[in-house]
């Protein structure tokens, strides 16, 4: 129990520590990079809960994928660091303020007795976090599982739609005919009469 | 044996003794990799007709530990204007994943570090955060050429880890588990039970993909030496250098250690089923011809030597044909083969479904 309990408070020390970094640091990318860090992290608080499903999960999705994209866009901005600090007392009430009443908002929600928090009990050896949360999937909740992967789907087409316009003078390639060309295309031999 | 050796290390606390295998672990796979850059050499020297580094120690043996050296007392250069703490962690970033991955990987059926359910999610996992190192490494650098090139890596890696995991799916619906002990049992049989003859087109994508992954040739446009000198680390220097060099081979290494474990039967023999069982049991030959972790360490060597071939084969793939090939034609193939597999299912085709 107490190892469990110092790994816990150690990676909550990180967690709660790079939070406060990603939204104080000047640096963009300084500030994804402790928020890979957050995700990481709270995986790891996952994995104590026994769930590693989830935590494996959000290391794969999130810092394997979505924050690589964020990385991606953050690092071809052109940042201009006095420019970006000038808004910070200005933004800082209404940020604030906002904070003040995200927290008190969780506080109350989180004291209702359905929220009634105890402590997870241990499971067995043989309990298997990924089959459980499958089995749950597909027979109870595969409705709105289903309905989650067709909203994900419009939204992709919806936004492959937004990018993609035929540019009309843009010159392309195709792989296709290029690997399927033959001598007879390309070469042509003529007979010329010396002169 | 095992039971001598389980006697001797009875009074060390098991937590240790964990701590300890892994640092013996640690040090053969570097030792490996090291050796796996002079295997590289020497390969690419014979397919191109020449002999490829044979002066330092009997037949270039001693090359990596010369080249090690070299590169240790070489300068750390720090680029103008760089990030100084981030450019010294990226060469780590990309090192770590590699490492960490090995972790689940079983190497007989009774030998590995962790046997955990989610074995299969936990590589896919690791592999993905390789990508961190490179695009660091060119962020951090301050340099347009190694932006260019990690630019090009997070794409290439982000399009071919999403056919890597379709031919992931495909491996996971046929064993019916995420535990990588699990999946190479249900492979049991003979070699025509594993899974690359069911699932050959997921096989051949895992293969791609995976060469993709670790940006070997012909898909390594991020270092493109003809394009933009060597990609994401041409501001390192010394042992900076070295560390993404070394993180390549153990990528490397790694890759072919899964695609022997998923679709070659891992630590199985491929003489099971095919010559009489009586054989097995014949004193040293049977231990030599039957399932262990030799075979295993045989087939990841195997597909090692595949990589440095097709190094020697391929000219590089243009960005566009890299893209394409990954997006247009390795992703629809896992797509439909899922599908196929699907169907093999739901008939419970022997002898791989059943």
């Amino acid at each position: 129990m107490l190892i469990q309990s110092t790994v816990f408070y150690f990676f909550s020390a990180i967690l709660v520590a790079s939070a406060l970094a990603m939204i104080s640091v000047r640096n963009p990318v300084h500030a994804v990079l402790f928020l890979v860090l957050v995700f990481f992290t709270s995986a790891a608080i996952w994995l104590l809960l026994e769930a590693e499903f989830l935590a494996i999960t959000l290391v794969l999705v999130y810092v394997g994928a979505v924050m690589v994209l964020f990385l991606f866009v953050v690092m071809m901005l052109d940042i201009n660091l006095a420019k970006m600090r000038a808004g910070f007392a200005r933004y800082l009430p209404v940020g604030l303020l906002v904070g003040i009443v995200m927290a008190v908002e969780m506080a109350v929600i989180l004291s209702r007795p359905a929220f009634d928090l105890q402590k997870p009990q241990a499971k067995p050896a043989d309990y298997s976090n990924t089959q459980e949360l499958g089995e749950l999937l597909f027979t109870e909740y595969i409705y709105p599982f289903e309905i989650a992967g067709v909203i994900l789907l419009v939204a992709i087409i919806a936004a492959i739609t937004l990018t993609m316009h035929k540019r009309t003078r843009a010159k392309r390639q195709s792989p296709a005919r290029q690997v399927s060309a033959d001598r007879a295309e390309r070469v042509r031999l003529v007979s010329m009469d010396k002169e | 044996m095992i039971d001598w050796w389980q006697s001797l290390v009875a009074p060390f606390p098991p937590l240790l003794l964990t701590m300890a295998y892994m640092l013996v672990f640690i040090l053969v796979l570097f030792a490996c990799v090291a050796y796996a850059t002079l295997a590289e050499r020497r390969v690419l020297g014979f397919m191109q007709v020449r002999l490829g580094p044979n002066r330092v120690g009997p037949r270039g043996l001693g090359q990596p530990i010369a080249d090690a050296l070299k590169l240790m007392f070489k300068e750390m250069i720090l680029p103008h204007d760089a990030d100084r703490f981030l450019f010294r962690t990226a060469p780590l970033l990309s090192m770590a994943p590699a490492i960490a991955a090995w972790a689940v990987i079983p190497f007989s059926e009774h030998l590995n570090f962790a046997d955990i359910n989610a074995g299969l999610l936990y590589i896919l996992a690791m592999t993905s955060l390789g990508v961190y190192g490179v695009i660091v490494a060119g962020w951090a650098s301050n340099s347009k050429y190694a932006l260019l090139g990690s630019l090009r890596s997070a794409a290439q890696i982000v399009a071919y880890e999403i056919a890597m995991g379709f031919a992931l799916v495909g491996v996971l619906m046929a064993s019916g588990s995420l535990n990588l002990g699990d999946i190479v049992m249900e492979q049991q049989g003979s070699i025509f039970n594993w899974y690359w003859l069911p699932l050959f087109p997921l096989f051949l994508t895992y293969l791609i993909a995976g060469i993709a992954e670790t940006n070997r040739a012909p898909f390594d446009v991020v270092e493109g030496e003809s394009e933009i000198v060597a990609g994401f680390h041409v501001e390192y220097s010394g042992m900076g250098f070295a560390m993404f060099f070394l993180a390549e081979y153990a990528n490397i290494i790694l890759i072919s250690a899964l695609t022997a474990l998923l679709f070659l039967g891992g630590w199985l023999s491929p003489l099971e089923g095919i010559v009489p069982a009586s054989v097995f049991h014949l004193p040293v030959i049977g231990a030599l011809l039957g399932s262990g972790a030799h075979w295993f360490v045989a087939k990841t060597c195997f597909f090692i030597f595949c990589f440095l071939w097709f190094r020697a084969t391929f000219p590089r793939y243009r960005y566009d044909q890299i893209m394409r090939l990954g997006w247009k034609v390795l992703l629809p193939v896992t797509l439909v083969w899922i599908v196929v597999e699907g169907v093999f299912l739901y008939l419970q085709l022997p002898p791989w479904f059943d």
